[in-house]
């Protein structure tokens, strides 16, 4: 214990260890390792399984595991006509209020991180706080006289009401991890301070920017009770669409699975990809408290 | 010299700050502001119609109903309370097991962050398959082990208690990477020093470890508390309208969600989200007053 305390490469090969106790414990480990990733694993395999069954394979046990999969599900999924628009709804949406979320809230947390604007800083934090219900009615009411409500503008607005606190939370942290220098010595070479920002913090953030942006990204793309209420036919996002299915089809297992996969996709190729710098910014803030 | 890039320096950083900051202003100030105004009128039905001041009358319908708001009062508290605490417990129990690197660490992290990026609408669903009565894969399994079929969402008594788990299910890997990011800013040697001094593995996670990681702790408490008592999606989309038939899962959200779009019944709504938001704000508060208490 005390050797791999200190040299924590030495955990990975522990086979050789002289104490047998010490290997029987590390065996115990990824035991319960591998258990625990079985249990939050398992209901999404679950899924995906069921995606490619029969509604007759899905309520039989026997056909748990070993099935002859069919693509019925998907072919239903997209012959219903709702899920593709909803896709694409979706799709705008998420990029659409990333993209002028970033615009916004990048420059602020530099502003913030840069010059310690913490007052400033908590004021675009308390957007986190407050029950989004409680803004959608005035929103509602102020939209709908507007014109503007079934309409994008909407529920981009909306996605960035969430997306605005999230992105400068997380930039916040990578802008204070740079040393003050870079920028003064740009300076003494002739930039403005605007300058500096742009030609020299910018590009060093670029990493967290784009984390920031998959997680604004897919937080739009999971979004439910904005679109709910602000959305209408031509407008709705997939998780309206999911609900809406659930909601008046006696239930079709099977078309409902193979949606949930299709939405899950992205997510899952974020995570697979983006895994190491996704948790970087998911934790951002979390251990200086 | 010095003066104007001061100068320069201040322009600039409120120049940079203010698109967001206006924003969030005209995106909260202006709603939380009218929506404290409709909380002390009748407004009811259209969102144009007129509206008449009424004073505190629907605070205290709202406090003096017993049927629907304290219920959901309590509902809200038991879910967080027991969602929060499951997955602080699960949470720090798997931070600690994936603490030393082993080979597939890289899988387990990622496996860890499906649940938590999933669309909780899709969760519900899948979810509502897994533990379907009657074709739902958990019943077969239980059957195995000797366990008679449960009901699980289909009930009343069990509504609650079983979408608790499903939150933990998606949240206890957001509580254990908060964790894990703790643990490892935590500097080796006060537990080296204890190990030498002879303390157990469990004392030296309680009276070492534990103790240093008070500040993630308590900041990863403040995120998931008040991401918990504002749950939605998964109640909507696994009861529907007012949290099932007889209310049984229906949450302060989901009641004035279910006040505001199902029965525009806006002034009264309106006072219950105002009741809620104080609520959350309280509870921020107070968790942050007592860290700092315990920190100095």
């Amino acid at each position: 214990m005390t050797a791999t305390l200190s040299r924590p490469t030495g955990a990975a090969a522990p086979s050789r260890g002289p104490d047998p106790r010490k290997r029987r414990l590390e065996r115990l480990r990824l035991t319960a390792v591998v258990l625990v990733s079985l249990v939050f694993a398992l209901p999404l395999v679950w899924m995906v399984l069921a995606a490619f069954k029969t509604n007759v394979q899905i309520s039989n046990t026997a056909d748990a595991v070993v099935f002859t999969p069919t693509l019925d599900n998907f072919r239903t999924v997209f012959d219903e006509g709702v899920f593709l628009p909803a896709m694409v709804n979706s799709i705008i949406v998420a990029v659409v209020s990333t993209a002028l979320s970033a615009l916004i809230a990048v420059p602020a947390a530099w502003a913030i991180g840069r010059f310690g604007m913490r007052r400033a800083g908590s004021w675009v934090l308390i957007a986190r706080i407050i029950p989004a219900i409680s803004l959608l009615v005035p929103w509602y009411y102020v939209f709908a006289r507007l014109e503007l409500v079934g309409g994008y503008t909407v529920l981009v607005l909306s996605h960035m009401f969430v997306s605005v606190p999230l992105i400068t939370w997380i930039m916040i942290g990578f802008f204070e991890g740079l040393p003050v220098e870079l920028e003064e010595a740009g300076r003494v070479d002739g930039l403005s301070a605007f300058g500096a920002f742009l030609r020299i913090s910018l590009p060093l953030a670029t990493a967290g920017t784009a984390t920031a942006c998959v997680l604004a990204t897919v937080f739009s793309w999971n979004n439910f009770i904005f679109a709910l209420i602000l959305s209408d036919e031509n407008t709705k996002t997939l998780p309206v669409a999911l609900f809406n299915f659930i909601s008046y089809a006696s239930i079709d297992w099977g078309g409902l699975m193979a949606a949930s996969t299709l939405m899950s996709v992205p997510v899952v190729l974020a995570a697979v990809f983006g895994q190491r710098y996704l948790i970087a910014g998911l934790t951002a803030g979390a251990t200086k408290g | 010299m010095a003066r104007t890039l001061e100068q320069e320096n201040r322009r600039l950083k409120w120049t940079m700050i203010a698109p967001a900051v206006v924003f969030i202003g005209l995106m909260v100030v202006f709603p939380l502001a009218y929506t404290a105004w409709l909380s002390l009128t009748d407004a009811f039905g259209a969102v144009n119609a007129d509206t008449r001041f009424l004073g505190l009358t629907n605070y205290t319908d709202a406090l003096g109903d017993t049927r629907r708001f304290w219920p959901a009062v309590g509902r809200t508290f038991v879910f967080t309370v027991a969602a929060v605490v499951l997955e602080l417990v699960l949470g720090m129990a798997l931070a600690m097991l994936l603490r030393r690197p082993f080979r597939g660490m890289r899988w387990m992290r990622t496996i860890l962050m499906v649940p938590l990026l999933a669309t909780p609408v899709a969760v519900g669903v899948v979810w509502m398959l897994i533990l379907d009565p009657t074709v739902g894969i958990a019943n077969a399994i239980l059957g195995l082990v000797g366990i008679p079929p449960q009901p699980f969402l289909g009930s009343v008594a069990q509504s609650l208690p079983t979408l608790i788990l499903i939150d933990v299910w998606q949240w206890t890997p957001m509580m254990t990477l908060l964790l894990l990011a703790g643990l490892t800013t935590l500097p080796e040697e006060p537990e080296e020093a204890a190990l030498v001094d002879g303390a157990s593995a469990w004392q030296r996670f309680r009276l070492v470890t534990l103790p240093m990681l008070g500040t993630t702790i308590v900041t990863a408490l403040v995120l998931r508390s008040v991401d918990a008592l504002k749950t939605f999606d998964l109640i909507y989309a696994t009861k529907g309208a007012g949290g099932g038939s007889s209310y049984e899962a229906e949450t302060l959200n989901v009641y004035a969600y279910g006040i505001t779009f199902d029965y525009s019944e806006y002034g009264l709504a309106a006072a219950v989200l105002v009741l809620f938001t104080v609520l959350i704000i309280g509870i921020v508060v107070v968790l942050r007053l007592r860290s700092e208490k315990a920190g100095s």
